[in-house]
């Protein structure tokens, strides 16, 4: 495949303003499926079950089942409705979504079309640099999953090429919330960091709420980015693509840039977009052609007969409602009030992913900045070193524990590191730790007395150089106390008791 | 003729209560009946006869153990091949699923076998239920015991001629537009189609969601009773089935009383369109109950007219997406072109096999009546006329307790007659079809035979939504004065169909 010709960046937002528009869809972690009682693979319980296994008859399209829709899936569906600022249909219905692909167990998918259950919301959305976006949604809808196709024998595992494919229909029926934003204009350069931020803030929105597992590289949470570009000062949009399956923020943000770059190009040449589907390839960081699409798709969707229609209780609506969590973007205004951190420290904080981590650790009793400094320095050195995430290494209460126990004056920072070791090794918590491993600063003056004694007989003039006025001669007496104490001495205290023995005369 | 298989269900049930005769002989003798008379009839197209004796050997045991039974505890029965049975083959009359062995079992199936009956096996229909003669079927068509030339009706062909040549007391059928009642009026048995949701759909291969099923078939109305008040209520794995709790049928078959009771006459479906002798025994059935205490009242339902018209969008629409699913990618026919191909490709190849002409040519038009551009000038249309249909239904309902028509225009017609004119077999349905449309239930009853034809003829009668067991009173109450008149019941009129007389007729058909 001929690489595309690719306009640089700032050059095509000279020339051409880009409009997006993003479909995330959520996989919902509900224990059975959308339409049937089999367990949920897009649950933590159940995920990386053998293929087939996780089946009912709905979910193979046998003969004569009956779809019923699972009530959680409705209640997690309104609630992230409601989280998206949307309003709750009074009635939805679901229709069927009518083409033949094998992964489509029905061959036909139940979805909801001209009736969906959220609808009109507005998400706000903050970039790295501090930029805030309203990002308005035209609406989130139920549907089910398909199942998962994998196409053996051929070069690339795509279809073309291949000399059979295998079906697994684990997937098929998993529940799914497609929330669709309305054409997003104004961002200009930002629009790439703006499609991350945005699936970013959805990310955190859906876990907030506890209705998915939101884990990009199991599918859990899965976009498709729509760009057109427009000539600047031009009032209609032009021709879109729509990027399939980007699973990756990072990728979000590079196949938004990568389809202006390759747009823009285009058009600067005289060319035109192609409506059409694209796939983005993580290796090469491009997007190469899919089937065309259009308008026209003829769908033939029609009400679908099999179920009634979702009518919820207005007084579920509220229940819901009260028990939302603080929208992301309201929360971290407070919390970066509260906490009293700089611009920079409190965007450390967000861009490593670490603020559930920092606010749980707070309010576990650690003071903000002790808990900051724990998760974005060592924590984060040992994770980074580990490939690992910071947040996999350590419970928040347990680095709470640490920094009480260096506040209580137990550890001092060395050995809190020792400390957070064992914990990261599991061997339990800082205070059983310090316990087990007899790890506690020595605060028994008569033990560390004793100690300066026998350092001061081994260097007998240091004493006479602190009387006659060279203070910083006590400094290789400490070193050596500390020694001898295995670094478990407060050497604040050392340095005051080598002062008041040396000024208390006989020697 | 073994005297068991004559009795009705609701005397089996009774001399096996009283351990008169067991359920293993009961099963046997109508296992014989369908070995003797099946090959002529061909009303089913599976037989399972070592697993009906296993289970009626297995009922007999816990009846021995003094076990409580429920009525039907024994009795034998044929399903319908649209019902999917576990470790027993369902076809939906389609080639495109021979050989299938579902892996499990329709609500209504279980709640017959929960019951202590005895499955016998599955009767023919027309492919995917898509027919009023049975001759849609990928295995031959079923003959109407009455006259082995003649159609047994349709969908339903196979369950209505199985009770009527008396190789089973009961069968389950569905009734998407007719199904069950045309059939029924054709071989002189009775057919009910439930209120929409009164019945579960699940395990019933799907034709048009928003109009099928399930419903008993039967020789007589308490027998029909029985059957509903066991396969009736509410069932999880059916959205559209209806929570409530359901009043005995049985009941109201046994308290049969027509005293008061208003019977609205449609005059759209009493007109000349119909046959002489079929109008003839409808209004002296209708005579017969108001001399005994029934109001009749003259109704008017102008819309039922375009119900025909409705249904044949609303119905192929529906079918075009319920069939996709047969596909070969998971179960059923499998045809790949030569030299392979790809999945599209064996997908096209199966169909074009798997399906026959009447199912092609629906499929055609629902897809049609979906696309885009379409959508609301066919299925959207369909849908308003359904609504109307509705209304017609509700001002009817209004003035009257139930109404009356005759089930079908005419009496059972020869096989082959109508197998190339598609809409003269669609007018077959066209009293049946509005309560599939509205979702109200319908019963259709024995009324005589046709003087012209010496056929059996229906009547039809039609109850507001939930008000199934309305049917069963009106039913039941002219059932029991049409015996009195009769001296017997009307099937004992049928030909006995003995070996030598389908011998003859054999040849005749072929």
């Amino acid at each position: 495949m001929a690489r595309a010709a690719l306009m640089d960046f700032d050059e095509a937002l000279e020339r051409f303003e880009p409009v997006i528009g993003l479909e995330v869809h959520v996989e919902l972690n509900t224990k059975t499926k959308m339409f049937s009682s089999a367990p949920n693979p897009a649950h933590a319980e159940f995920h990386g079950a053998e293929p087939n296994t996780l089946v009912a008859p709905v979910d193979l399209g046998l003969p004569g089942s009956l779809p019923v829709v699972n009530g959680t899936a409705v209640r997690y569906s309104i609630s992230l409705g409601l989280a998206l600022g949307c309003s709750i249909a009074e009635s939805s219905r679901f229709a069927r979504k009518n083409y033949f692909y094998p992964d489509l167990a029905k061959n036909y998918q139940i979805s909801q079309y001209d009736e969906p259950i959220a609808y009109e919301g507005s998400v706000e959305v903050e970039l790295e640099n501090g930029r805030v976006f309203q990002v308005a949604i035209e609406r989130a809808h139920m549907e089910e999953d398909a199942g998962k196709l994998t196409h053996v024998g051929g070069a690339t595992g795509r279809i073309q090429g291949a000399e059979y494919s295998l079906v697994d229909y684990n997937r098929a029926g998993v529940p799914l919330v497609e929330i669709v934003t309305k054409p997003i204009v104004g961002a200009g350069a930002d629009a790439p960091a703006l499609a991350r931020a945005y699936v970013a803030t959805i990310r955190d929105i859906v876990l907030a709420l506890g209705v998915s597992e939101a884990r990009m590289e199991r599918g859990n949470l899965r976009c498709d980015a729509n760009v057109s570009l427009r000539p600047r000062g031009q009032e209609q949009f032009g021709t879109r693509t729509e990027t399939k399956n980007v699973n990756s923020m990072r990728s979000i943000e590079r196949a938004v840039r990568y389809e202006i770059q390759r747009q823009a190009a285009i058009l600067a040449d005289g060319g035109t977009i192609t409506q059409e589907t694209r796939h983005w390839h993580e290796d090469t960081g491009t997007t190469s052609p899919g089937r065309p699409k259009s308008d026209a798709d003829d769908y033939r969707y029609f009400p679908e007969p099999d179920l009634l229609p979702v009518v919820p209780d207005p007084a579920l609506i509220e229940e819901l409602r009260a028990a939302l969590p603080e929208p992301p973007a309201a929360r971290r205004r407070r919390l970066k009030g509260e906490w009293g951190f700089t611009d920079l420290d409190f965007q450390g904080v967000v861009n490593a992913g670490l603020l559930a981590e920092v606010a749980a650790t707070v309010a576990a009793g650690a003071t903000p900045a002790a808990a900051r400094k724990w998760w974005t320095g060592e924590l984060t050195r040992i994770a980074n070193a580990r490939g690992e995430d910071p947040a996999a290494l350590a419970e928040p209460a347990q680095v709470a524990e640490l920094a009480a126990l260096v506040d209580e004056g137990v550890l001092t920072d060395r050995l809190a590191r020792q400390v957070l070791e064992g914990v990261i090794a599991g061997e339990g918590s800082p205070r059983e730790i310090v316990d087990a491993r007899g790890l506690a600063v020595v605060s028994d003056d008569g033990a560390l007395v004793a100690a300066i004694d026998q350092a001061l007989a081994a260097q007998p003039d240091v004493l006479a150089k602190i009387r006659d006025g060279k203070v910083q001669a006590a400094g290789a007496v400490i070193g050596a106390v500390m020694k001898a104490m295995q670094g478990k001495a407060d050497a604040a205290r050392v340095r005051e008791l080598v002062l008041e023995r040396a000024s208390g005369g006989e020697g | 003729m073994s005297d068991l298989i004559r009795l009705s269900a609701a005397e089996l049930g009774e001399r096996l209560a009283a351990r008169e005769v067991t359920s293993v002989e009961a099963t046997r003798a109508h296992l014989d009946r369908i070995a003797a008379v099946d090959g002529a009839v061909h009303a089913f197209l599976h037989v399972d006869a070592e697993r009906a004796l296993d289970t009626a050997a297995e009922i007999d045991r816990r009846r021995h153990i003094g076990e409580e039974l429920g009525p039907l505890a024994g009795v034998p029965i044929a399903i319908k091949d649209v019902l999917v049975t576990k470790g027993m083959p369902t076809t939906s009359g389609s080639r495109i699923l021979e050989g299938w062995v579902p892996p499990y079992d329709a609500t209504p199936v279980r709640k017959v076998r929960d019951a202590g009956m005895v499955p016998l096996g599955k009767t023919n229909m027309d492919e995917f239920a898509m027919g009023s003669s049975t001759e849609h079927s990928a295995y031959g068509a079923t003959h109407n015991p009455w006259d082995l030339d003649r159609i047994p009706g349709g969908s339903g062909g196979g369950s209505a001629a199985s009770v009527a040549a008396f190789e089973a007391p009961l069968a389950l059928g569905s009734d998407t537009g007719g199904s069950i009642r045309q059939p029924a009026h054709v071989t002189g048995t009775v057919g009910v189609k439930p209120t929409y949701g009164g019945v579960s759909r699940y395990g019933s291969i799907a034709l048009a969601s928003s109009l099928d099923q399930i419903g008993p078939v039967s020789r007589t109305v308490l027998d029909s009773a029985l059957l509903h008040d066991v396969i009736a209520g509410f069932d999880p794995h059916d959205a559209t089935s209806i929570p409530d709790p359901w009043p005995s049928m049985a009941e109201a078959v046994r308290r049969a009383d027509v005293s008061g009771l208003r019977i609205g006459v449609v005059k759209e479906l009493d007109s000349d369109g119909f046959q002489a002798g079929v109008r003839q025994r409808f209004h002296e059935a209708l005579e017969l109950l108001e001399q005994h205490g029934a109001e009749i009242v003259e109704v008017s339902a102008p819309n039922f007219e375009y119900s025909i018209a409705a249904y044949y969008l609303i119905l192929p629409a529906e079918a075009s997406s319920n069939l996709a699913k047969f596909d070969s990618v998971r179960f059923g026919l499998r045809v790949t072109p030569e030299g392979g191909g790809t999945v599209e490709q064996v997908m096209s190849a199966t169909r074009e096999a798997g399906f026959g002409p009447e199912v092609k040519r629906r499929i055609i038009l629902g897809t049609y009546a979906l696309s885009a551009g379409y959508y609301d000038a066919y299925y959207g249309s369909a849908q308003k006329v359904r609504t109307l249909v509705q209304r017609d239904f509700d001002a009817a309902f209004a003035k009257v307790d139930v109404l009356a028509t005759p089930t079908a225009p005419t009496t059972a017609f020869k096989l082959g007659e109508k197998l190339d004119d598609p809409l003269a077999m669609y007018l077959n349905d066209v009293a049946t079809i509005p309560a599939n449309l509205a979702g109200v239930p319908g019963i259709s009853v024995p009324a005589g035979l046709a003087p012209e034809d010496g056929l059996p003829v229906g009547i039809q009668f039609l109850a507001p939504a939930r008000e199934d067991a309305r049917l069963y009173n009106v039913g039941g109450a002219l059932e029991a004065l049409l015996l009195d008149r009769w001296g017997g019941p009307i099937l004992a009129q049928a030909p006995d169909l003995s070996t030598h007389e389908l011998m003859a007729t054999e040849e005749g058909v072929v």
